[in-house]
């Protein structure tokens, strides 16, 4: 992945097909370590299949028994320095949380990218689950929250194209 | 500074609107957005489509969806076009700019890209 906001972008849909209902986005900068927090309300892994989900041979999907994402994550913030700790549970207090950290100024690290159009895509795809999305900097933060969205818009579906615009507008707007 | 408030502007004039965006699309535009998709440039794809069917008014002719892994993945970014009576289309190595033309050519004008067609691609 060439930026993580596509491995974001990645991450935040397997919540999607845990069944999730808010999904939320926290990515952190402070004291020169990014945070990436992704955190769901899905129906969790079992205690087996967790031991093995970062292992490439470990996948939910049925076209061919390989996934790359939580490896590819899991690459990305250790050739910063940093680390992938996930935590799952089922039953009760169903989730996930898929944390990962990254070295600022390491020479491996890679570029955040393009945050709005990773929100644009998340929410056209899945217009009725609700995302809490923060990103904050030492330069300040931007925040998207599709329930206060919703309060506003009533009725009309989040994927409408004037919203899906008014969202990126907003994620492309300076820090403050 | 964009505002809550705007979204309550967009909500107004979309009062007469909403009714008629669902389902009646006869066409649908399905884009591969699995880790393969999405590490070979779906996104900025996906997007384009959203965008440019939008600014065409072909809304209610084309929905736009997502989909998990195609099966195909050396051949990312893949979109597949559905249309009632017709032979599905599949696209393949597409980008934004491809994903303009498509709209323009295939969605609107009803002409099939052939030379981004994944029977082009194997040829």
């Amino acid at each position: 992945m060439k930026e993580l906001s596509l491995n974001i972008l990645d991450i935040a849909k397997n919540s999607v097909k845990a069944g999730a209902t808010c999904i939320e986005i926290f990515l952190i900068e402070e004291a020169g370590i990014r945070t990436l927090t992704i955190r769901d309300d899905g129906c969790g892994m079992s205690p087996e299949f967790l031991a093995h989900v970062t292992d490439p041979f470990t996948t939910t999907r049925t076209t061919r028994p390989v996934g790359m994402g939580l490896p590819l994550l899991k690459l990305a913030a250790e050739q910063a320095e940093g680390k992938l700790t996930i935590t799952s549970q089922q039953g009760e207090n169903h989730g996930t949380t898929v944390q990962a950290t990254f070295r600022i100024n390491h020479l491996d690290c890679v570029p955040v990218g393009d945050v709005a159009g990773t929100m644009v895509t998340l929410i056209q795809g899945s217009p009725d689950i609700d995302f809490e999305f923060l990103y904050r900097t030492e330069a300040g933060e931007k925040r998207l929250s599709t329930r206060e969205m919703r309060e506003v818009l009533g009725d009309v579906p989040l994927d409408t194209p004037e919203v899906l615009a008014w969202v990126s507008e907003l994620l492309h707007e300076p820090f403050c | 500074m964009k505002t809550l408030a705007e979204l309550q502007a967009i909500r107004d004039s979309m009062k007469d609107k909403v009714s008629l965006r669902n389902g009646t699309a006869g066409m649908r535009v399905v884009v591969g957005m699995a880790t393969c998709g999405i590490a070979a440039g779906a996104r900025p794809v996906l997007n384009a489509f959203v965008e440019e069917v939008n600014k065409q008014g072909l809304t209610e002719k084309a929905t736009v969806t997502q989909t998990g892994c195609i099966g195909i993945c050396q051949y990312e970014p893949v979109v597949e076009i559905f249309e009632a009576g017709k032979d599905k289309v599949t696209y393949v190595k597409m980008t934004a700019e491809k994903a303009r033309r498509v709209v323009e050519e295939h969605i609107k004008g009803g002409k099939i890209v052939h030379e981004y067609t994944i029977g082009a691609a194997q040829n």
